[in-house]
């Protein structure tokens, strides 16, 4: 035996005597029902009244079906719907009626007698051990697999290859990020017509007065909405487009006191002082952790918090990380005025939005 | 085996149950064994005895659920459309008409107010997926808390692990098909994840999602994987771990004449089959239940994905909670070196945790068995109590599973609880260290506070609720030996193995590497086994049953003399 050792090793308690001797098992008990035919017979009657239950609930599930609408009546009975509940309730009844009948058939009538079987070690005798190993032995010396190295390792060498088909066909998967991840459509605007900052959602440009301090604007570059306005071509901007430009471009704008803003720097290390706009501050509305949309403003402390893991960002502070699990601050979007005194953006971010990758900072503008 | 069958109800029925030569179905079952040989293996498998105790539903729950799962998961395939396609909703359902989405959320808003019986079937289903990994995770604490994961079972438990794994991807892919804001926002956390792996981050991302997130493939893709490739592994699996629980035959607990040679129980056919088959319809009834009067997953409520837009109390289901949780935890750590980006605080929590966790998971039985060198076979399951130090692993893994998934909740629950989250957020950082070292320690001690008092069951019988008063004054409660099975079910267990000593290990003559692997081994298996209590000996149980009995006799002639006789005091 292999683990002889370990016998050996951890002394003989295996030998000690047992302190109370197995009494074995305990008697069979007769229950009621084995010993008293009316007993028997009104378990019998009550397995079977489960089974008709169940069928009258199947009937009533069936009814249901039919006379039911759906639809407008999702409202109805405490917003469950009337349907919804009365379907999943007769069909929740008839299959649990079902199941007790059984269950009491089982305990109530079934035999009761415990056996016992016994058990086998999981290991296969020694015998079998042998013959399975000469066998193997044998048909691997037949084969010559050991005696031909040429043809082995040339199989080996061929089925091994074949896995690069399997690789290199999940190569159109998708295209590779090139530097879609750097840019976002901000930095489409016109030299005479900037992108415009607009109402997300209702789409309408903005005009600084149009802001009281405190206020707090969710924002979406006009091009998605007004795409010839910049010379983009329309499908650009549609479906799957617009959701990829949402994901990387949407914005918020928050207007605060002046006074309040600490200008920070930007990428090449200049101040970002002239990126707002008479207190209007622009910053991604992607959390630089995961990339939640963060949409949470305190409107006192100018701090704004991701609902999804609580990383907040001070929007005077150049969206430095106050709290939680963001590494990195907030990307600011330089701002200004048009000549109809629009906001618009001066330019697209100067690093890349979003949750941080691998190769983030190759980025250069 | 033939049982005494006597006295059991008539109307079972008294005919012979094997079939007579003649009739039809005698005359299918010879031409079925006459070209399957049915017969050889129905012989050793039709009473097949499984042993009796409530526990061991547990795992029972998880497959009968995964059944409904799947035959629900049917019934919406053949409504719900995996496309990211933008259309305009012109369904029921009056506060979304009009609105734009793609094909996937329309579908699931047509299968939840169009057709009748959808939404109970898509709440019974995500109900059905729930209760799956539930009850898969409770089994598997029920299996390593009584040791039914030791030799020969530990490749069984390995895929036990494995399941829960593939049923917690199930449940990802399978909530976010349709493609509401919730859900999008967890696959946009997931698209975050992917980005923060080294080198091949934003690689990944874009070949997943077919281009830049969100592109539209995820959803048909996320499809592929939640109706074919996960299903057909999570059944392969489950068969596996079937076929391996009836070739080890199901562990037992210890009892009067239940050992580790037999396996005492019901029949499959009729008992076992009945109760199992049974229990089959009662979690589909419950199921049903709950799909029809418990909402689930609204998404209606939350409307189509847009990458712009998020609610408050954003949260994945419960069962990816734990990470979620840890990744609100971690501080801001980010490493910028060389031009590229370590982001650790989505590393740790999310590509390191969860696969160290399912790795340690798996190792448990590996660890144990090498610390404690026990390589027998063990059927015989042990109390959670008598493994102290096992026990108290599981207990402590919990706890930071707990406070994980509680950090999960850390804006529910400064919300319900007016608590500030940065503070609980600062608490919970610390708590996931602390809370499981505390509470290894606190149920090792109280696992062996147990076993001291099974002893003193054992040596000084049980406490009968009888006082009794001295002629002295004093008083004292009569204690009663325990029934003969009782006493011999707390006895029927191992003595821990006494750890090798320094000595023996120095004196077997290994040197090098394999000496200081042997010291440590005996180091750890004396930490496991300190304290623990050994059963008493054969000598130690008479001479304390023996003093027992006599202050029992003591006991009994003062209530005889005294003032302790119950009843009316006789004048």
């Amino acid at each position: 035996m292999t683990d002889a050792h370990n016998n050996d090793a951890h002394g003989g308690e295996l030998a000690v005597a047992e302190p109370i001797a197995d009494p074995g098992l305990p008697e069979h008990q007769w229950r009621p029902t084995d010993v008293d035919p009316a007993k028997e017979k009104r378990a019998e009657r009550q397995v079977a009244a489960l089974f008709g239950l169940s069928a009258v609930s199947t009937v009533l599930f069936l009814v249901a079906y039919f006379t039911l609408d759906i639809g407008d009546d999702w409202h109805v009975v405490g917003g469950f719907g009337a349907s919804t509940m009365a379907l999943g309730f007769t069909l929740g009844l008839a299959l649990m009626l079902i199941g007790v009948g059984i269950i009491h058939w089982a305990r109530k009538l079934m035999a009761d007698h415990e056996m016992v079987e016994l058990r086998h070690p999981a290991r296969s005798p020694d015998e079998d051990r042998e013959v399975a190993v000469q066998a193997l032995t044998d048909g691997v010396a037949e084969s010559g697999i050991g005696r031909r190295p040429l043809i082995r390792n040339s199989l080996l060498g061929a089925v091994g290859l074949l896995g690069l088909p399997a690789v290199v066909l999940l190569r159109d998967l998708g295209p590779l990020p090139g530097n879609k991840l750097y840019h976002t459509i901000w930095g489409k605007g016109l030299e005479d017509k900037p992108m415009r900052i607009v109402r997300d959602g209702i789409w309408t440009p903005i005009l600084a007065s149009d802001l009281e301090i405190g206020d707090l604007v969710n924002c979406q570059p006009d091009a998605l909405h007004n795409p010839e306005r910049y010379d983009i071509d329309p499908t650009e901007v549609e479906g799957v487009n617009l959701q990829v430009h949402k994901s990387k471009a949407s914005l918020i704008l928050l207007r605060m006191n002046p006074g309040d803003i600490i200008p920070g720097k930007d990428a090449k290390g200049d101040s970002r002082e002239n990126w707002t706009v008479d207190g209007i501050v622009a910053y991604s509305k992607i959390c630089t952790h995961v990339g939640c949309p963060i949409s949470l403003n305190e409107r006192t402390t100018h701090h704004l918090l991701c609902p999804c893991h609580q990383s907040t960002f001070d929007l005077a502070d150049s969206g430095k990380v106050v709290f939680g699990p963001a590494g990195r601050p907030l990307p600011q979007l330089p701002i200004t005025v048009d000549d109809e005194g629009y906001l618009v953006a001066q330019s697209d971010f100067d690093e890349p939005v979003g949750p941080t990758f691998w190769e983030r900072d190759y980025y250069e503008r | 085996m033939s049982v005494d069958v006597s006295k059991v109800a008539s109307t079972n029925g008294t005919t012979p149950a094997t079939a007579k030569g003649g009739n039809t179905a005698g005359a299918i079952a010879t031409w079925a064994d006459e070209r399957l040989g049915l017969g050889t293996a129905m012989k050793k498998n039709i009473r097949k005895v499984f042993p009796d105790h409530w526990s061991f539903m547990l795992g029972e729950i998880a497959l009968w659920s995964f059944v409904v799962v799947l035959l629900t998961g049917v019934f919406l395939t053949l409504w719900f459309d995996p496309s990211m396609t933008e259309i305009q909703y012109d369904g029921s359902y009056d506060p979304l008409r009009g609105v734009h989405m793609s094909s996937a959320m329309a579908s699931t808003l047509d299968i939840s107010f169009d057709v009748r019986g959808g939404l109970l079937m898509r709440q019974m289903h995500h109900w059905g997926a729930m209760i799956f990994i539930a009850s898969m995770m409770i089994h598997m604490l029920r299996v390593y808390l009584t040791g039914a994961f030791r030799k020969p079972r530990e490749l069984n438990w390995i895929i036990g692990c494995l399941l829960l794994l593939l049923g917690t991807i199930e449940g990802f892919t399978g909530y976010s098909l349709p493609d509401d804001l919730l859900s999008g926002t967890g696959v946009r956390a997931a698209d975050g994840f992917m980005k923060a792996s080294p080198v091949v981050g934003s690689y990944m991302s874009f070949f997943l999602f077919g281009g830049e997130f969100p592109g539209d493939s995820i959803i048909p893709r996320f499809y592929a994987m939640h109706i074919l490739l996960i299903p057909g592994l999570l059944l392969a699996l489950v068969a596996a771990h079937m076929l391996l629980l009836v070739y080890h035959k199901h562990t037992q607990w210890p009892g009067p004449g239940r050992t580790e040679q037999n396996v005492v129980g019901y029949p499959m056919l009729p008992v076992y089959a009945a109760k199992a088959g049974g229990f089959f319809f009662i979690v589909f009834g419950t199921i049903a239940m709950m799909g029809g009067l418990f909402s689930i997953n609204a998404v209606w409520k939350y409307g189509p994905y847009d990458p712009s837009k998020v609610t408050a109390g954003s949260q994945p289901d419960w069962y990816m909670g734990w990470p979620d949780g840890l990744l609100r935890i971690i501080p801001a750590w980010e490493t910028h070196i060389w031009g590229v980006n370590f982001s650790w605080n989505v590393i740790l929590p999310i590509l390191v945790m969860p696969p160290l966790m399912l790795m340690i998971l798996m190792a448990l039985p590996f660890i144990e068995s090498w610390i404690t060198g026990d390589k027998r076979e063990h059927h015989l399951l042990q109390r959670p109590r008598n493994a102290p130090t096992r026990t108290a692993i599981m207990v402590a893994l919990m706890t930071f599973y707990g406070l994980s998934w509680a950090a999960g909740g850390n804006d529910i629950i400064a919300i319900k609880m007016h608590l500030s989250i940065n503070q609980i957020t600062y608490f919970l950082r610390g708590a996931v260290f602390i809370g499981p070292v505390i509470a290894f320690i606190i149920t090792r001690r109280w696992c062996i506070s147990l076993q001291r008092h099974d002893e003193g069951k054992l040596l000084h019988g049980y406490e009968s609720g009888v006082l009794v008063r001295s002629p002295e004054g004093g008083y004292a409660e009569k204690h009663l030996p325990l029934p003969e099975g009782k006493a011999y079910t707390l006895t029927a267990r191992d003595d821990d193995p006494r750890p090798e000593t320094a000595e023996e290990i120095e004196a077997s003559g290994v040197t090098g590497r394999h000496l200081r692997l042997r010291k440590l081994r005996a180091r750890l298996a004396r930490v496991f086994f300190s304290d623990n209590v050994q059963k008493p000996t054969a000598e130690e149980l008479h001479e304390a049953q023996h003093h027992a009995e006599h202050e029992l006799h003591e006991l009994e002639s003062q209530i005889a003399a005294g003032p302790n006789r119950h009843g009316p005091a006789e004048h």
